[in-house]
């Protein structure tokens, strides 16, 4: 089975925090590195991340697969970027500065090199926090803190019902699919491409029905114990706010807001070294 | 939102979301193009959608893709939200078919396709390619390209999976009374 | 204390669905602190009556009813679901599907958080109500991490915690193995001394059921009851065998035996039976009507183990050395507590899981090779629930599916095909919808899938797990009927009843390894084998006590008699209507 993230129960600062926290700190964060392109801030955001990551006790080898992963996807899609436009960079300056040429239209201009590096840094940047988040919060709490946050208790529980059927459903999905393969159910790149779709829903229609079932038998099981009887709901997992949250939360904010000002502080939320 | 979801409903998005999860990370099928591999989660979305209407399809895509993407440590939010948009369209058929009627004949497959295309070229060919150009700048030609070949890619393997499911569902909603034994 | 607690007067209900009432003119009177066990073949209401309790008639399953129910005074019709929890607590048949927290923490709190319950009185309950079902070392475990057992016992805190006066079990005995079903009653037989609720009980294993003790059992049939009686008066009559539902063992053998049962011998539980001298003489003449010896005709081996070893991670062996040979022809039970090894071993031999260590033969013929198609050749694996192996809606696209994709031509497909549904019975469903069958009829379907490829082993796993005595015997009696015919037969199982009646030998395996390999009727004559096994003593053993008889001869002779009997019933009649 392949690796996944997830969350690895510690000692630290930022296992310490309540979830809630770690949501929102990920949400500004996030929002502050989509909106910004300025270099300065991406590599400030990049390296406290890096900096926070450090604190958690966190280990590099336990999210090494996943490094390994992103950096693939991420070569992939800066080699898209370059193929479709490699005149991009130039667009966003507005100076050209080449330094040899490819082939054709394939030249490499500093501006293109320099745009491609904030692509990267721009998706660098979240990892850390996003780790951070996956690999430090308890999943039990997350239901609440997206309650705590403004999101319907419902909705909450709906997250918190993926996290805990998933691995039911990884074991229904195991179980049908050697069943069926043992029937002769093949997906592998032996059989034709339109074969394959098909003999995928011969293991995927049990596994839907099965799973419809399960629809019905765990909202009945909820619906007994009175969930959705009241506007709100209270949590036994749920962690009171300590002073550390606030400081957190008051520091993403001000990243946040000084990101934005630095960003559009000239009026372009690309920094440009090339003017 | 003002109505309330049901129970049920909730319990869906939380269901759907663990099998869109499931699917999306751990099923790989090949696709023809080398490297590449078949979204089949996106087919089970589409039944949830016309079992479940637009809102569990929204947020089953959503929190769906978020774990996906999750588990693999960064989430990538433009494709997120098209993956939701993707939920919330073809969860809008619901309301023009009744799968508790047991009936998913030419005119109900029509329907569910013309609905699913339109919500993956909605998704991946407006939405997700949209985003990528506001949020991370790449270049429109590269956003578009990638976008189409996800549509395409994603709709044939829901009009071939998905139909083949629904149809199925229906004929288990079948009552027994107009069955005959035959010798 | 109020007379009658919950009273049904006249209480009629039809589902909206269907064109017949499911329940007819109940009339049903049950006091506080009673402990009420329902029983009754699939489809005769039992489960309807639990809904209608419960509150999911008519919030979850709509319909129309006639007739008053009030509980506590007040008539349900009036109250939602919510206020109805107040006074009823269920714990449903399907642990993993109630287990809704991500904790047994949360899953304990979860009704009291719906109920806006400040967190330091949930933290303070949760941890009270965990004692009582003896769980508190597990409170931050996840539901993957416990036994089914467990996961009834976390269920059953999460109502405890409402301080509800009815607790309503709907067959809590379906997915546990025999030793947890008997921890299971025992607790709640505990719970009900110390709390003085109102016990009502749903379940299709009787003698299982009744050992936590019962004031009355509710017989039902087709939508009616037709008994009303303490267990003593029942048993006393026929009405049970009547009805379809299996009697106690021992009871059984008493009137094999020839005794006349009168109510005053306490015959609701084998440790409180009273049998005077005539009676156990009359046993002992019973019993000395045996045949003994018995031939065994010596058959080729078909498949032999030869110390395999499989672990899922490096750090554990699932399975540790493991060797055994089977012969052609034979039944075989494979038993042991949940995580003992015994769907892995299935699981290796139909190659779903890769061989490491050691060797597997059919025939001979060294399968380290093959894949699982191949495999499937030889080795045939039918899952426990038909739901999660059928992948087409209808009866012969389902069968015809392995073939079909193998490309096989279309002569030799209708020609298997039809084959196989004849010899499963299904030839004349061949077109229908699968939805339509009933259960037995599908788990055939499944079967019949399978036997396409024709293979000389079949592995069942919990071929009749839930199931009622007609469901039970229908299919039992299909399988035996196919091992007839040649085909070897394995079947993973905690179902005593299937273990005694129709298999040869047990293979039982505990902690990964094989503990023995033996006949069932020497399993059920060791008590420690039996508590490895995670089995319970049977009542025949303890009645053969009782007698001064050998427990293992009694047991086998028991067996045969019944076998003799039973071939004599007329064949079960096919129901469609499935429990709702």
């Amino acid at each position: 089975m392949a690796e996944t993230l997830a969350y690895i129960q510690r000692k630290s600062l930022i296992h310490d925090l309540t979830g809630a926290t770690k949501f929102l700190f990920f949400i500004m964060w996030s929002i502050a590195a989509m909106i910004t392109y300025d270099t300065r801030i991406l590599l400030a955001l990049f390296v406290i991340g890096i900096f926070l990551f450090y604190i958690s006790k966190l280990k590099w080898k336990e999210v090494r697969f996943a490094l390994i992963f992103m950096f693939v996807l991420m070569g992939f899609n800066m080699i898209g970027v370059y193929i479709f436009g490699p005149e991009q960079g130039v667009e966003i300056y507005g100076t050209r500065h080449e330094l040899f040429v490819i082939a054709g239209p394939y030249a490499v201009t500093l501006e293109q090199l320099f745009y491609m590096f904030n692509f990267l840094m721009k998706y660098l940047s979240v990892i850390p926090i996003a780790l951070l988040f996956i690999m430090a919060t308890n999943p039990s709490e997350f239901a609440s803190s997206l309650n705590k946050i403004g999101v319907s208790y419902r909705i909450g529980y709906a997250v918190a019902l993926a996290l805990r059927y998933i691995p039911d459903i990884q074991r229904d999905y195991h179980n049908i699919s050697k069943a069926q393969q043992a029937r002769g159910i093949d997906l592998s790149r032996k059989d034709k491409f339109f074969d394959r779709l098909k003999n995928s829903a011969a293991i995927l229609f049990p596994l839907v029905l099965s799973s419809l079932q399960g629809i019905e038998v765990i909202s009945n099981a909820m619906e007994l114990r009175g969930f959705g009887k009241n506007k709100k709901r209270t949590w036994i997992v749920e962690r009171k706010f300590k002073k550390e949250d606030y400081r957190a939360l008051a520091f993403g904010a001000i990243l946040l807001v000084i990101s934005i000002i630095v960003t559009f502080s000239d009026g372009n939320r690309f920094y440009n070294p090339f003017l | 939102m003002k109505t309330q979801l049901s129970i049920k409903s909730i319990v869906a998005i939380g269901i759907g979301s663990a099998l869109f999860f499931v699917l999306g990370r751990f099923v790989a099928i090949p696709s023809p193009i080398p490297n590449t591999t078949i979204n089949i989660q996106y087919a089970v979305l589409g039944v949830l959608g016309v079992l479940f209407g637009p809102i569990v399809g929204f947020l089953t895509g959503l929190i769906g893709h978020v774990l996906i993407d999750l588990s693999w440590g960064s989430p990538w939010w433009s494709w997120i939200v098209g993956s939701g948009v993707f939920g919330f369209i073809v969860g809008i058929v619901s309301k023009k078919i009744d799968m508790e009627a047991g009936v998913f004949g030419s005119k109900e497959i029509a329907l569910f396709n013309g609905f699913q295309i339109a919500a993956h070229i909605g998704a991946w060919g407006m939405i997700a390619p949209g985003l990528d150009i506001l949020i991370y700048s790449e270049p429109v030609v590269k956003a578009f390209t990638q976008g189409i070949a996800a549509a395409i890619m994603n709709g044939v393997s829901t009009a071939v999976i998905g139909t083949v499911l629904l149809i199925g569902y229906a004929k288990t909603k079948v009552g027994t009374g107009s069955l005959k034994k035959e010798n | 204390m109020e007379e009658k607690f919950i009273s049904f007067q006249d209480y009629t209900f039809q589902y909206r669905a269907q064109s017949e009432p499911t329940l007819k003119h109940i009339n049903l009177d049950i006091k506080k602190g009673e402990r009420i066990v329902i029983i009754g073949p699939s489809g005769s209401g039992k489960s309807t009556i639990a809904h209608s309790l419960n509150g999911l008639i008519p919030f979850s399953y709509p319909g129309e009813s006639m007739g008053s129910l009030t509980i506590g005074g007040k008539e349900v019709k009036t109250l939602s679901i919510f206020e109805l929890s107040q006074y009823v607590g269920t714990v449903l048949q399907d642990t993993d599907g109630q287990f809704i927290g991500m904790t047994v923490l949360e899953d304990i709190a979860f009704s009291m958080e719906n109920n806006c319950v400040p967190q330091d009185e949930m933290i303070r309950k949760t941890r009270e109500e965990a004692v009582k079902v003896q769980i508190l070392e597990k409170l931050d475990a996840s539901p993957h991490q416990l036994s089914g057992g467990q996961k009834q016992r976390v269920s059953l805190a999460g109502i405890l915690v409402n301080n509800v006066p009815v607790l309503l079990f709907d067959e809590p005995l379906a997915n546990l193995d025999p030793y947890a079903g008997k921890k299971s009653m025992e607790l709640i037989d505990q719970i009900q001394k110390e709390t003085d609720t109102t016990v009502i009980l749903i379940e299709h294993r009787l003698e299982d059921a009744l050992h936590m003790g019962a004031d009355r059992i509710i017989l039902m049939e087709e939508g009616e009851i037709v008994a009303d009686e303490p267990p003593s008066v029942l048993f006393a009559s026929e009405k049970l065998k009547e009805a379809g539902i299996r009697e106690p063992l021992y009871i059984t053998a008493l009137k094999y035996g020839g005794c006349k049962l009168e109510p005053s011998m306490k015959l609701e539980k084998i440790q409180d039976l009273f049998l005077e001298e005539e009676q156990k003489k009359q046993m002992r003449q019973w019993f000395s009507y045996r045949k003994k010896e018995k031939k065994e005709e010596e058959k080729p081996v078909i498949l032999s183990v030869e110390d395999i070893s499989f672990g899922y991670t490096e750090e554990k062996e699932n399975l540790s050395h493991i060797s055994f040979t089977v012969k052609e022809g034979e039944m075989i039970s494979i038993v042991g507590k949940n995580g003992a090894g015994k769907s892995t071993m299935a699981k290796i031999l139909c190659g779903f899981e890769k061989l490491e260590k050691g060797e597997i033969f059919i025939k001979g013929r060294d399968i380290k090779g093959d894949t699982i198609k191949e495999r499937a050749r030889q080795i045939g694996y039918v899952m426990q629930n038909p739901n999660q192996m059928i992948s087409k809606p209808m009866v012969y696209e389902e069968v015809a599916m392995g073939l079909l994709v193998q490309k096989k031509p279309e002569e030799e497909i209708k020609k298997r095909v039809e084959e196989k549904l004849k010899i499963c019975g299904l030839y004349s469903f061949r077109n229908w919808p699968i939805s339509a069958l009933s259960y037995g009829q599908k788990k055939r379907v499944t079967i019949a899938s399978i036997l396409v490829q024709e293979p000389d082993i079949l592995i069942l796993d919990e071929p009749t797990a839930g199931q009622d005595f007609r469901h039970y015997t229908e299919i039992m009696d299909f399988l035996k009927s196919l091992n007839e015919k040649g085909i070897t037969v394995l079947m993973i199982t905690h179902d005593m009843h299937l273990i005694l009646e129709y298999t040869n030998r047990s293979l039982v395996f505990a902690d990964g390894k094989l503990l023995a390999d033996t006949t069932p009727s020497t399993l059920f004559g060791n008590p420690e084998l039996i508590k490895k096994a995670s089995l319970k003593e049977t009542s025949l053993y303890e009645l053969a006590k009782q007698c001064k008889l050998d427990g293992k001869e009694f047991i086998e002779w028991f067996i045969e008699y019944d076998k003799e009997v039973r071939r004599k019933w007329p064949k079960p009649l096919h129901t469609s209507n499935e429990n709702l």
